[in-house]
């Protein structure tokens, strides 16, 4: 489908198209070019970006994330199908998409704790835990969590038994990893939605674990 | 190309800063720079290759001192004019000086959900059987090559055991350039610590990546 654009027609912005920009930063003046320079050429719909802002400010989170765990902590069968097809049992939630194209679910076990980071870039599973926390991009984590994973996590404020190896993932390609949390006990009996309460982002990244418990009021 | 994104086992950048998850913006540009970064995308002028491969070409002074939406604004911005779909003197004062090139999609607001939800899916169908099976040891090569490439400096020349094969995925050396798609079987390497960083490594640990098939000996 070829776009053949008119140039001649009146954009209605819903942002200001104000030509004081003395109050705006010099990154905020670029972006703001760059977008009205966009919309006026006709490449992109200024309520396109509405949209896109708005699915990740509201509708594309850990929470996601949080569903996917709490249910493979209550649910042998999804659990399995984690561990085979990760995007398809993902997927059944009615999580996909956008950087959530090639799922693999990683478990923590007492034996073992993952820790995911991207080195060369900012690759995160976007489909479960929506846009990458600032400190996931920044070269201080990804040069140190693949040299120095034990202290990341203390930065992290957890410390980690001497007896339980950190397997670390750096997500060279195209797969995303979601990582799944151990279940805090004293949580028998508790439902899905209840439990997801105790799963955080932190969590899923492998930099923290679920919070415990006695952390969250009943 | 090796470079200033590759920091991989690089010492020195400070402490990592944790956050609340329920921050998702820090300033309002950000979320423009997110907005028009996939919208642009969703031109179809280039593939997530050519985008990685241009965040990274930045000046590494410029790579290592700006925040990551800036990197995407510096990366978007020599991406459209590269394309000519903007130029050097427009995005100097932001007045539009030249027709606007036709492009293979515009993206609308209704189009927005399904084109996330769909995703770019980017495994192949195999051709070919895989050279190795979980379990094998291999070593990945040394090489360091001009263009776009996806194995880190850290995990070169090393050996580590196969722990994983996954499908064949586009090959990012070429799709980066347009030289074709060339898919390749992707597998996951486990390396431990030690033969990453030496002997005073943390025996505990192991660290693995991804890597494209030609990227092993």
């Amino acid at each position: 489908m070829s776009h053949d654009h008119d140039h001649d027609h009146d954009h209605d912005h819903d942002h200001d198209h104000d030509h004081d920009h003395s109050h705006l930063s010099p990154t905020e003046l670029r972006v703001r070019t760059l977008e009205s320079l966009l919309v006026e050429k006709g490449y992109v719909i200024p309520e396109a970006l509405d949209e896109i802002i708005e699915t990740y400010q509201t509708r594309v989170g850990p929470r996601n994330g949080a569903h996917v765990v709490a249910k493979a902590w209550t649910d042998p069968e999804f659990l399995n199908w984690l561990r085979k097809d990760a995007s398809a049992a993902i997927e059944s939630l009615g999580y996909s998409g956008r950087q959530g194209e090639h799922m693999v679910v990683v478990e923590n076990t007492p034996d073992q704790h993952n820790l995911v980071v991207c080195t060369l870039c900012s690759c995160y599973p976007w489909s479960v835990l929506g846009l990458p926390p600032v400190w996931y991009k920044s070269t201080a984590y990804r040069s140190r969590a693949v040299i120095d994973p034990r202290g990341v996590l203390a930065e992290f404020g957890v410390t980690l038994p001497e007896t339980q190896a950190i397997r670390v993932w750096d997500s060279t390609a195209e797969i995303r990893y979601l990582v799944l949390p151990m279940r805090p006990s004293g949580t028998e009996g508790w439902s899905e939605e209840r439990l997801a309460g105790l799963v955080t982002r932190d969590s899923m990244i492998g930099v923290s674990l679920a919070r415990r418990a006695e952390e969250v009021s009943s | 190309m090796n470079g200033a994104q590759d920091v991989g086992g690089m010492m020195n950048f400070g402490p990592v800063v944790p956050e609340p998850e329920s921050i998702r913006f820090h300033a309002e540009w950000e979320k423009r720079a997110l907005g028009i970064t996939l919208a642009a995308g969703a031109m179809g002028v280039w593939n997530l290759d050519i985008t990685r491969s241009a965040r990274e070409s930045l000046p590494p002074v410029e790579y290592l001192s700006s925040s990551y939406y800036e990197i995407w604004i510096s990366a978007l911005s020599r991406q459209l004019v590269a394309e000519g779909l903007i130029t050097e003197e427009e995005l100097t004062d932001g007045i539009v000086r030249s027709p606007a090139k036709p492009v293979p999609r515009v993206l609308t607001a209704e189009m927005v959900g399904p084109v996330l939800k769909a995703g770019t899916h980017y495994n192949r169908k195999p051709e070919v059987p895989p050279r190795f099976a979980v379990g094998d040891q291999v070593r990945t090569r040394v090489m360091n090559p001009w263009h776009h490439t996806r194995i880190p400096q850290y995990a070169k020349g090393k050996t580590g055991v196969v722990d994983k094969v996954h499908d064949v995925f586009v090959f990012p050396d070429t799709n980066a350039h347009r030289n074709g798609e060339n898919p390749q079987w992707v597998y996951t390497i486990r390396f431990d610590a030690q033969e990453l960083w030496g002997a005073d490594a943390d025996q505990t640990v192991t660290v693995s990546i991804e890597v494209w098939e030609s990227y092993l000996e």
